[in-house]
């Protein structure tokens, strides 16, 4: 017999990176807001590696730092180890990545969702959604009806979840909990097209059962870089991580067993991802690579709990116990749990609109993995537009649209519900035109305004990006006054740095714009130089050496901006548009892209297609 | 979009006295500006709607043509927009030099019907003819994509794809290289760069080389008429042109020493020059327009070498025949009203086609009609395929370049693989319209199809 478990407005269905995201900001919204996890335990868990950012994710975790969401500073709370990758390799494309304390990092989330006003957090596997006339019914396995507004599915690999490891195979969540069994067949009464993907994970091994001792170390950075602007204080690193290389015979082992892999032996339905792929993906993909490498990190502090990055797998226990034993410094590995892939139902992407809300069911949102994505940072992104959204709508204010040119999470998104996935979704730097202008320095300058707008940034951090922005463009002034004079000091350094010396005197802004000149290489001969946050010298640096670049990707995005202004409507029948091709109608009738720039992005709608739209669109306009 | 500045040429090609070529959109009397010098001296920028100047248009210093100029403001002109119409005189070879002037100073070559539906956009045009406007796109689109499946087989797709793959690797290699910094991907270097991107520049130079072949169709074949000084070249010039109808006036060629003509022989359009007379010189400013002569004649798409049946081959005869080498052409064996004694065995020995004509008095010339007519037909003389055939493919290219040529240009300034992969990828983006393919797509599949990568 079911009873009336309360009303809400926002129902958040899964309390993992997504869900805790979209929970939060519905509820600093000031949505009355309730978040559900099958388990307790399991909030904000970290399944796969311990680990936060990464290239292109660390650019997601600072935009959702930006924009006033909670990964950054809970994964500086709790990291074990910091590294901006790809330093180098250009501006565009540093990215932040801390090793975390995963059971920390559990911790933390699950006691801001508990502290947090106006959210409820509750251990409650959600059977079955019913559309109601003033939103939806969700009904909990314990017969409990919460009546609410809005609800965002946030499921990630618990719906429908699969667990393959050799030829056994079982329904399960990640790490041992319950899948959600039922819900998925709700959804699909709802009209929802679910499909299934499939990721994996590597064993995690017993520390003591790993020689180190002929491994090759990884360290931090020195001193460790936040993600979050509001970390002041990051303490130090705490723990390194190895590296190590699989071998010939591990590729034989693999090769004689690969039948018993679900993934070949046809087990598997889902389609997995390319970028995450098992080890025995890249050994039959790339048969000609001799070795592959591998990373070993630990899972936290209070654990001995290794991950072996690279290794994940779903060849049977027995297999997996051989091959990472014929790999350097693993030869007596002792497996505390087994590597194990899993097959989820996920939704096509497609259904939804920018907002995250499904097209044909107002009021009705996803985010994460069951979106067809990827990874934390991906799931989180999601989660904070989704939940924006969500309570935007509630209070009758305008929604929350990123774009492709002023962010990641922007491209991310315009990605999934443009293009859909055909795979779970990862991001990259590659896949944003505008690498350098979305760099991870400037995550604040391009999105806190926003977050104050939408409400999720306070007066104290308003204040410190005020100042902070005051303090950037002096130091802009300052170093477009200051004259260097020719000297045997300044020119020894640029003589040392491979540049040209000085005869006459040069700004301090010429000389920073040298590609070989940095900030640091001019610390002894500029005298005036305040005391500045770290983070104001590297995005004066950056934009002054990257101007060029940056401005003609700036034309870029103009060009981009004409064509997103040209909205199209949401409720058209694109048949009706004669000149169209058919692929095109077809597609156009799918995606019901909001403005003539997002149908450019669609395949299959060529340019003389969207020739026809533009001159419809204007005759449409002429005839209104 | 509609802001960018169209051009195109206006009238039909190759007909009547006057060519017209407009350009349309807010920087069109700015870039008109750029090529245009009226003999007054005020700018069209100073200058009121519906009026004209005449003067000159410039490429750099150079005079492409006398031309009358009559500006246009917005909105009371047929797109709506700001446009300028250029009229110099008509014919293919003038018309589209000073369109190839214009695009080369920003404006960009129109589509098919864009200033139709400029006009109809800006409220230029009534409902109906709108619809008309959309049935002529979709047609196109239906011709493009006819166009682009004929083209998959074809030598430019071949040859694009090349380019286009060279580069989408090394993007790719670039991307996974910064993507999956701890994957044992191997290290791009600045060697390995540039010699992609210097790979691909050749490339992208040996197809607009073709394009300007391509054009031979269209615009005429490049034809020079060379021979020692008074074998009858010039009487041969005016044989042509006074029996064919000529398209367009003389003008001064590139160079002092090369006149220039388009002219109708039979069906095949030919633009000829004459060159300097060939013959060895001591004197410096003869030995240029020799030197000149010499390379054009490895560079046209026809020779037509004149000899005096009347004399006996010299040196400077021979170095013709030596110099013509693979290029197409035609062995035209003059003064036949004259006794011969000319060794005609040894020409044929040398080149394929001979005709012996009478240029003072027209005998042969219906052979030598004949002869053309049979050459233009030939795959030398038509490449179909393979080639660049419009505005628009030459201009996708010529942007390739130049991107291409600022990524070279941030290797040498030592500028991070960040910014060099930009403009390797804007590079990309130009050939990709060619293609029809969006680049991260592209570069992301790349990735994964040629890098082992992954946690």
């Amino acid at each position: 017999m079911n009873y009336n478990a309360g009303e809400y407005e926002v129902a958040v269905i899964g309390a993992g990176h997504a869900g805790i995201e979209a929970a939060l900001a519905s509820a600093r919204l000031g949505c009355k807001t309730v978040i559900f996890t099958i388990n307790m335990d399991a909030v904000g868990n970290c399944p796969c590696n311990p680990s936060i950012g990464g290239t292109a994710k660390g650019h997601l975790v600072r935009e959702i730092d930006a924009l006033g969401g909670e990964m950054g500073k809970t994964a500086d709370a709790c990291f074990l180890q910091s590294r901006m990758l790809n330093r180098g390799k250009g501006p565009a494309v540093h990215s932040l990545r801390a090793q975390i304390d995963r059971s920390k990092y559990s911790d933390l989330m699950k006691h801001k969702l508990e502290l947090q006003e106006n959210l409820e957090l509750k251990q409650a596997e959600i059977t079955d959604i019913k559309k109601t006339d003033s939103g939806y019914t969700l009904t909990s396995r314990m017969l409990g009806e919460y009546n609410v507004k809005a609800v965002i599915i946030a499921t990630g690999t618990y719906l429908g979840g699969k667990i393959f490891v050799g030829e056994v195979s079982y329904e399960s969540g990640p790490d041992g909990t319950f899948p959600a069994a039922f819900l998925g067949q709700s959804l699909k009464e709802l009209g929802l097209p679910l499909r299934r993907f499939k990721t994996g994970t590597p064993a995690r091994v017993l520390r003591s059962s790993i020689d180190f001792s002929e491994l090759e170390e990884q360290h931090g950075d020195e001193p460790p870089i936040p993600f979050s602007y509001d970390t002041e204080d990051m303490g130090d690193n705490k723990v390194i991580c190895h590296i190590s290389w699989t071998n010939e015979k591990t590729k034989e082992i693999i090769l004689e067993n690969i039948h018993r892999s679900p993934l070949y032996g046809g087990k598997i339905e889902g389609v997995g991802p390319r970028y995450c792929p098992s080890l025995e993906d890249k050994i039959v993909r790339f048969s000609e690579k001799k070795r592959h490498q591998l990373f070993i990190e630990p899972c936290g502090l209070d654990t001995e709990e290794m991950y072996l990055q690279g290794m994940s797998s779903s060849l049977p226990e027995e297999v997996q116990l051989k091959f990472y034993h014929t790999i350097k410094g693993l030869e007596h590995a002792v497996i505390m749990r087994p590597a194990y892939a899993i097959e989820y139902d996920c939704v096509d992407p497609t259904e939804m609109d920018a907002t995250l809300e499904f097209k044909s069911l107002k009021g009705l949102y996803g985010a994460g993995q069951f979106n067809g994505s990827s990874g934390y940072e991906e799931a989180a992104a999601q989660g904070l537009v989704a939940g924006i959204n969500a309570a935007l709508k509630i209070k009758g204010r305008e929604p929350l649209i990123l774009s492709r040119s002023n962010s990641y999470i922007g491209t991310l998104i315009d990605d999934l519900v443009t293009k859909g996935a055909n795979e779970p979704y990862r991001m990259m730097t590659s896949r944003s035109e505008y690498r350098l202008i979305l760099r991870q320095d400037n995550a604040d300058v391009r999105l806190t305004p926003l977050g104050r707008e939408i409400g999720l940034i306070s007066d104290a951090r308003w204040e410190k990006f005020q100042a902070k922005q005051k303090l950037k463009a002096e130091e802009i002034k300052r170093i477009s006054k200051t004259v260097i004079p020719p000297s045997e000091e300044i020119n020894k350094i640029l003589v040392s740095r491979e540049t040209s010396p000085l005869s006459t005197g040069a700004k301090l802004i010429e000389l920073l714009r040298r590609p070989q000149i940095s900030y640091a290489d001019l610390t002894s001969i500029d005298k005036t130089r305040p005391s500045l946050d770290q983070n104001i010298f590297e995005q004066v640096e950056i934009e002054v050496k990257y101007e060029g670049y940056i401005e003609k990707q700036l034309r870029q995005v103009a060009q981009l901006q004409k064509l997103e202004n040209k909205k199209l409507p949401s409720e058209f029948d694109y048949t009706e548009i004669k000149g169209l091709r058919l692929e095109a109608q077809e597609k156009l009738n799918k995606i019901k892209p909001k403005s003539i720039g997002q149908a450019s992005r669609i395949s299959g709608v060529s340019p003389a297609d969207i020739n026809v739209l533009l001159i419809w669109l204007s005759g449409r306009g002429a005839r209104e | 979009m509609n802001n960018t500045t169209i051009a195109a040429i206006s009238t039909a090609q190759g007909e009547g006295g006057i060519g017209v070529i407009r350009i349309s959109g807010d920087d069109a009397i700015t870039i008109a500006d750029k090529i245009f010098e009226p003999i007054s001296g005020k700018r069209l920028c100073d200058k009121k709607g519906y009026t004209a100047a005449f003067g000159h248009v410039k490429n750099k210093n150079e005079t492409v043509d006398e031309a009358i100029a009559t500006v246009f403001r917005e909105p009371n002109s047929y797109t709506g927009e700001n446009v300028v119409e250029i009229s110099c005189h008509g014919g293919l070879f003038i018309t589209r030099e000073v369109l190839r002037v214009v695009l080369e100073n920003g404006a960009v070559p129109a589509q098919a019907g864009e200033f139709t539906k400029r006009a109809f956009l800006n409220g230029k045009l009534d409902l109906t003819e709108a619809e008309a406007v959309i049935d002529i796109i979709s047609a196109k689109s239906k011709a493009a994509a006819k166009a682009a499946l004929l083209a998959k087989d074809g030598a430019l797709w071949k040859k694009i794809t090349d380019v286009k793959t060279k580069l989408v690797t090394c993007s790719a290699h670039l991307s996974a290289w910064a993507d999956y910094p701890e994957e044992d991907i191997e290290e791009v270097t600045e060697d390995s760069l540039c010699s992609v991107i210097n790979e691909c520049l050749f490339d992208l130079n040996r197809l607009l080389m073709t394009y300007d072949k391509g054009q031979t169709i269209k615009e005429g074949i490049d034809t020079v008429i060379a021979g020692k000084p008074n074998t009858g070249k010039s009487t041969l010039m005016n044989l042509l042109s006074g029996k064919a109808r000529s398209i367009v006036t003389d003008i001064p060629g590139t160079t002092r020493d090369i006149i220039e003509e388009t002219v109708l022989v039979g069906d095949v359009i030919l633009r000829l020059s004459d060159t300097a007379g060939l013959r060895q010189t001591g004197d410096a400013v003869e030995k240029i327009g020799v030197d000149i002569a010499k390379d054009r004649i490895s560079t046209c798409g026809l020779v037509l070498a004149v000899f005096d049946s009347s004399r006996e081959l010299d040196r400077d005869d021979l170095d013709l025949l030596d110099s013509i080498g693979d290029t197409p052409s035609i062995a035209i064996i003059n003064k036949t009203d004259l006794e011969s004694v000319i060794d005609e065995d040894y020409i044929k020995s040398k080149v394929k086609e001979t005709v012996k004509i009478s240029a003072k008095n027209g005998e042969g010339y219906d052979e030598l009609v004949k002869k053309l007519t049979i050459l233009a037909g030939t795959d030398d003389l038509n490449p179909s395929e393979g080639i660049l055939s419009n505005e628009r493919q030459r201009l996708a290219v010529l942007n390739s370049k130049k991107a291409l040529k600022e990524a070279l240009n941030a290797l040498a300034i030592g500028m991070t693989f960040d910014a060099v992969n930009v403009e390797i990828e804007e590079a990309i983006e130009n050939i990709l319209e060619l293609t029809g393919e969006r680049v991260s797509d592209v570069v992301v599949d790349s990735v994964f199809h040629n890098f082992c990568v992954g946690k």
